[in-house]
């Protein structure tokens, strides 16, 4: 009697619960608050001249937003290709190739966004 | 008594470039690709555009004189309509998650509302932008 039965998950596979699926949702209401708002803001204030931009992105209130917005964005996006990947791309050495290229570009983007923040 | 079976009527194969897909496919299939297009090149250019319009005065202006392009102007567009048509058919996917609108007369008709309120808004940021 086979008492282990072997796993069948594999490194690129799907994450098997409620995690993805509840994290993209946060995400995106997360995301679609800041869109309001920052719609909201440039109706009322008509922000055209770099002071105006650069006061905005100046407050401290804002640039937590900000942030929390781009990393609910990457987040996002992550859970996002990934699940594009796993139905186009089958072969695992090709589609870890390209969730390893995902992750660095995100990483990357989180790091520009910080910097423009901050640099 | 011999059975008999209606003989199959269905297509016998799938070319996505021929056959008509239900507006609610359509809507999710731009979800998809909207999706896509906007982790690259959208975000990059996001992140270009934004470090412009804060680095100075002058990077600003010559900002804002390169979006007077047609082809810029186009591009623009383009990117709102992704966010914005994948913003609303993510609201629409919330809704069907809590079990709103579940029945396909009304899945469709979200459908179109999606499809078009996504286009009617920026057309409309279009027309607000010039």
């Amino acid at each position: 009697m086979v008492m282990v039965r072997r796993s069948n998950r594999v490194v690129t596979g799907a994450h098997y619960g409620l995690r993805d699926w509840l994290a993209q949702r946060v995400t995106a209401v997360l995301m679609a608050l800041y869109t309001v708002f920052v719609i909201t803001f440039t109706i009322l204030r008509h922000p055209v001249d770099y002071d105006d931009i650069r006061l905005l992105f100046d407050n401290q209130w804002m640039q937590i937003a900000s942030l929390l917005f781009f990393f609910a964005l990457c987040w996002h996006a992550w859970v996002g290709v990934r699940n594009v990947l796993m139905d186009y791309v089958h072969p695992m050495a090709a589609r870890l190739t390209i969730q390893i290229m995902v992750i660095t570009a995100l990483l990357f983007y989180f790091a520009w966004f910080v910097y423009i923040l901050w640099g | 008594m011999e059975a008999h079976f209606p003989k199959k009527r269905g297509p016998k194969y799938l070319d996505l470039l021929r056959i008509k897909q239900p507006l609610p496919a359509i809507v999710s299939i731009l979800h998809r690709i909207s999706g896509v297009l906007l982790f690259f090149p959208g975000i990059p250019l996001m992140l270009y555009t934004l470090q412009t319009a804060l680095h100075s005065p002058e990077s600003l202006t010559h900002l804002q004189s390169n979006l007077e392009y047609p082809f810029a102007k186009l591009l623009l567009l383009l990117a709102i309509w992704f966010y914005l048509h994948h913003l609303c058919a993510g609201i629409r996917h919330l809704a069907l998650d809590l079990h709103l609108g579940l029945p396909l007369p009304q899945a469709r008709l979200s459908s179109k509302i999606v499809l078009f309120a996504g286009i009617i808004l920026t057309a409309l940021t279009g027309v607000w932008l010039w």
